[in-house]
């Protein structure tokens, strides 16, 4: 299976683990993630004002080049994942939004939101299944008590991204026990850990990250897994006594593709 | 006031908001993780909006502390959105001239040496244009 993908910038910088991973275990499961050629930047967030349209085009260029070479369009970043499906709910539902940007774009044939976004995690659910993703595992994870941290992007709006509920979501305990280890299930793995706020207000952004990691341990998890390199950073930053890390290793891991770096 | 009349309908057109649907039952701001640090919180914007009393808002540091976690957006049970006002505001205030709030030149301070590209473009997508 082909997919088209969306990286982002800070998968090709800060956040290249995040990258690396899931091309390697998505060819281990049979898929191939053809990158966007000449993809930019999603912006980090989506601007919710209507009337904001020049900040929301290189949402529309991948989404687009996706849509001509009729594939899904997979991404891993919580953010562009956020950015890039609500860009394309914008695309469906505002017609005057979707005018402007196809009067800005004059590309062939137009695009009014026909692509199919998903995210790498909803991928290895609907598209490769949670089932088959077991039985790929070569190095179960046994034993091992992770706790998801799902944060804010990649569930609300609910609405627009329809991921999972998203008061109670299971997505990505699911992907833990299918990789073999035990989900720790835990009140705040939906709440915000502070997001770019931390640019201003590192009180703000340490009180929320604090709140998420203490809750987290409180129910027993040795680790936390997350899609999101914000999320990770304020939590590592903040003082975040277990790994926090990006869920694509633990992938990589379970489907022995991850080699030794030496890290 | 009269201004403001213009402003409100603005901000209501660019949001989508219709503050009329709110009940005022404070579920938005009980909701919102950045509830301690904001002067005004999620519910008052919706109704300060709705009666015109605009101004204290455009001067209000709540504009930067809002997280855009979506949380108010999605736990409201009158689908109001508050923060899609929260964001409107914002946006009349940081599209003036002389309206940024962070410039370039602010970017070596703010470095260490993890911080993803993210945090920064979308920092600059909420606190400048
Ligand atoms: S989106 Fe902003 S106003 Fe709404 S709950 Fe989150 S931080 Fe509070
Ligand atoms: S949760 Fe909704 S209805 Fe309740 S006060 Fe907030 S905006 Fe109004």
């Amino acid at each position: 299976m082909k997919v088209s993908y969306f990286p982002g910038c800070t998968l090709k910088n800060k956040a290249k683990d995040l990258d690396l991973y899931a091309y390697k275990s998505a060819e281990a499961l049979g898929v191939t993630l053809e990158e966007i050629e000449n993809w930019q930047c999603c912006g980090g967030v989506f601007t919710t004002a209507k009337n904001e349209v020049a900040t929301k085009l290189s949402s529309v260029r991948a989404l687009k080049e996706a849509c001509t070479k009729e594939q899904p369009l997979v991404t891993v970043c919580s953010a562009c994942h956020n950015v890039i499906k609500q860009t394309n709910h914008a695309m469906q539902t505002d017609k005057d939004f979707a005018a402007k940007v196809n009067r800005y774009m004059n590309e062939d044939g137009g695009y009014s939101g026909e692509t199919a976004v998903y995210h790498y995690l909803e991928m290895l659910r609907d598209l490769v299944g949670f089932d088959t993703l077991k039985e790929k595992v070569v190095n179960p994870l046994k034993g091992k008590k992770i706790a998801a941290y799902y944060g804010c992007l990649l569930l609300r709006p609910n609405s627009v991204m329809n991921m999972d509920d998203p008061e109670n979501p299971t997505i990505m305990e699911d992907f833990i026990k299918a990789l073999g280890a035990d989900a720790v299930v835990y009140s705040m793995r939906n709440e915000c850990c502070g997001g770019y706020v931390s640019v201003e207000s590192p009180d703000l952004a340490k009180n929320k990250s604090n709140a998420v990691v203490n809750n987290a341990k409180a129910q027993g998890a040795e680790m936390i897994i997350t899609a999101c390199p914000l999320c990770k950073y304020n939590l590592v930053k903040n003082g975040a006594d277990i790994p926090v890390v990006y869920f694509t290793e633990l992938l990589a891991e379970a489907l022995g593709v991850k080699e030794d770096t030496n890290e | 006031m009269n201004n403001n009349k213009y402003l409100r309908e603005e901000l209501l057109r660019q949001s989508g908001v219709n503050p009329k649907k709110c009940m005022k039952c404070g579920k938005c701001t009980a909701t919102c993780p950045a509830f301690d640090e904001m002067e005004y919180h999620p519910h008052q914007f919706v109704s300060m909006v709705e009666s015109g009393d605009i101004e204290p808002l455009l001067k209000s540091e709540s504009l930067y502390k809002c997280l855009s976690c979506f949380a108010c957006i999605d736990r409201c049970p009158r689908g109001v959105e508050p923060a899609k006002l929260v964001e409107a505001v914002r946006l009349s205030v940081i599209r003036k001239q002389g309206g940024n709030r962070l410039s370039a030149d602010d970017v070596p301070s703010l470095l260490d040496e993890d911080v993803p590209q993210q945090l920064l473009v979308s920092a600059f997508r909420k606190y400048s244009k």
